[in-house]
């Protein structure tokens, strides 16, 4: 449903990304990990369509609900400048999410950028699992949320482009490290496309059940307008799926990069 | 007063149509309002066999507006008579088949299949601009419509619509000509042919190179284009093109149009259609009009 959500808490978590609180009964009581927001940043015409953003955490006690974006283009800018009490006009919770681990697993997520954060509420809402979490960042300055991952995990792994902070290089690296030595049973990735592809396919290759998270550009976010086609297996064909209703989350053997 | 029009046969209970491509075959948007409000439902363009469509990105934001290059995925004209017919029949609103091909054969078998299918009107897309070949071609030239539309005409047993492409020189010939060769009605326009670069990159933002721009954006040109075709034929006109509240499909009323669809406005508001319905009524109660046909009569020039 679209509703004008209050925001209740705002707060700059680094430079250019912010984390914004919504009070929401709904939301808060029925998003699953791996579901999305559809926002309208302001009224009218300027940054006309929606912009879709992950649900980061629910406290359904609360009834409210979290979500962390990146100012990327003219719809994160005005969404930046929103303040408490001010309200936002938000579609959701839409999309299928993660497959949710079952209790002994041994569970590892690998996210990049703006992609860690479905993957937090997948470890949140993931207890009586193993969590290893590989979190790949720009650089020290961009890094997020690291005590809030530590909390959800038993280990976090921090890599940087620049080797400012934790592993330098990309999260891959430290992610096959690991795979030489032991073997997860659910693996769960979201970020830039070189790095869920990568990830995607070392799973695949060695039969590691693994979920990716997809992202694409959006018109109506509920299945109508078909724009956000994201190309998986049919047989020996393919078929455009459609990120916001058949995803964003996938099998990672079903797609084709 | 009386919401309901008449269109060649064509009855809706209320002058709101949701236009094809931006509304599936209703199901999403049955879990967002009653499709029962709707005049009626201009489904996703059909073709004869399924279609997979362009490569992502399909979409561009630009100012007010969005282009698109979706390129007609659908699951083939069976498919829809077998799966999305029976859903959509469970509402009470008119069922418009939007039909594409890539020859004047092709048109002929796909419309006279949907002749014994359980459907209300076709609307002939001589006018997609993201598929490369056939569809656009035809709707390009007076020639080309009047070809397909008077084969079509010969085969058709329902209410035949002709859906026109701004992307013209003169768009009143193009109308015309479908009324030259039996159409019913007319219904415009379709998007304008558009491109959008992304300056970081350097590349197009459609995979397509080039899209299809629909939203408020387009709405002064549309309102123009409706304007002059119900100057210019004697047959119904539909009118769309950027409508996002009732005011905007007032215009192309009083421009004309005996019908409106809404599309892209949908996206950002779901319940647009719904608003649109409720304003047209309001507007002609505090106006005094009786009939929609009386705001296509009132306009001042
Ligand atoms: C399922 C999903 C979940 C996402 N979750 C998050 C999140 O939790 N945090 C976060 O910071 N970002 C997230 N994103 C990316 C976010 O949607 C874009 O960064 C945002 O739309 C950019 O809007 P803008 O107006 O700032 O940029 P502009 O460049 O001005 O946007 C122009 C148009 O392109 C679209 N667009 C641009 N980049 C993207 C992108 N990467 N993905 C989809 N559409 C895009 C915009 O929606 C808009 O329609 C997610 C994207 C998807 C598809
Ligand atoms: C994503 C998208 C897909 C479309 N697909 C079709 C289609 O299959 N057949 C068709 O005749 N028109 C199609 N159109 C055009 C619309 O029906 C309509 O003519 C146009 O978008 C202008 O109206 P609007 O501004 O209200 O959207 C499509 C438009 C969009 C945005
Ligand atoms: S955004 Fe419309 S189908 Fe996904």
């Amino acid at each position: 449903m679209s509703n004008h959500l209050k925001i209740v808490e705002t707060k700059m978590l680094a430079e250019k990304i912010f984390l914004v609180r919504l009070k929401s009964e709904t939301i808060a009581k029925s998003a699953v990990p791996g579901q999305f927001i559809n926002i309208k940043c302001c009224d009218g015409l300027d940054a006309f369509l929606r912009r879709p953003i992950s649900i980061l955490r629910t406290d359904p006690y609360e009834g409210t609900f979290d979500f962390v974006f990146m100012v990327k283009g003219k719809g994160t800018d005005i969404l930046s400048r929103l303040k408490c009490d001010d309200f936002i006009d938000c579609m959701g919770p839409l999309g299928k999410g993660f497959t949710l681990p079952v209790k002994g697993e041994k569970v590892w997520v690998v996210g990049g950028g703006i992609g860690i954060f479905p993957l937090f509420f997948l470890l949140e809402r993931s207890t009586d699992v193993q969590k290893t979490s590989f979190l790949g960042f720009r650089a020290k300055d961009s890094i997020v949320l690291q005590n809030e991952f530590e909390r959800v995990s038993d280990k976090v792994i921090i890599t940087t482009d620049d080797g400012s902070y934790g592993i330098h290089g990309l999260v891959t690296k430290p992610f096959l490290e690991r795979l030489e030595r032991e073997k997860p049973d659910k693996v769960y990735t979201c970020g830039p496309m070189p790095m869920i592809k990568s990830i995607a396919e070392i799973c695949i290759e060695r039969g590691i059940f693994c979920e990716v998270s997809m992202e694409q550009r959006m018109g109506c976010g509920i299945g109508a307008c078909l724009v956000c086609a994201c190309k998986v297996k049919h047989g020996d064909d393919f078929e455009y799926e459609h990120v916001c209703k058949d995803g964003p989350v996938f099998p990672a053997e079903r797609l084709i990069f | 007063m009386d919401l309901s029009v008449n269109i060649a046969g064509l009855r809706l209970k209320n002058p709101v149509i949701a236009a094809s491509g931006t509304f599936g075959f209703g199901r999403e948007y049955s879990e967002y309002f009653d499709l029962n409000k709707l005049g009626g439902i201009s489904v996703k363009g059909l073709t004869l066999e399924p279609r997979k469509g362009n490569p992502p990105p399909r979409i561009a934001e630009t100012p007010a507006g969005i282009l698109n290059s979706v390129g007609l995925q659908n699951p083939g004209v069976h498919a829809f008579i077998e799966h999305e017919i029976p859903f959509i029949r469970k509402y009470d609103t008119a069922i418009i088949a939007n039909v594409a091909a890539n020859s004047v054969e092709e048109y002929c078998t796909m419309v006279e299949i949907l002749s014994d299918a359980d459907i209300d009107a076709i609307e002939l897309n001589v006018s997609c601009p993201n598929v490369k070949q056939g569809c656009l071609l035809f709707g390009s030239t007076a020639q080309g419509i009047l070809q397909v539309t008077s084969a079509v005409r010969k085969v058709c047993k329902k209410p035949l619509i002709v859906k026109l492409t701004p992307n013209v020189t003169d768009i009143t010939e193009m109308a015309k000509a479908a009324e030259d060769a039996g159409a019913d009605c007319v219904s415009l326009i379709n998007t304008l042919l558009g491109m959008a670069i992304d300056i970081d990159s350097k590349k197009p933002v459609l995979a397509n190179i080039t899209g299809g721009l629909s939203g408020p954006a387009v709405k002064p040109v549309a309102v123009r284009m409706v304007y002059q075709v119900a100057n210019s034929v004697k047959i119904p006109v539909i009118g769309m093109g950027g409508i996002c509240n009732a005011d905007d499909a007032i215009e192309f009323l009083l421009a004309g149009a005996q019908a409106i669809m809404v599309g892209t406005a949908g996206f950002v508001n779901p319940n647009v259609w719904v608003e649109v319905k409720e304003g047209i009524e309001l507007y002609m109660e505090n106006h005094g009009f009786r009939s929609v046909q009386e705001i296509n009569e009132a306009l001042i020039v």
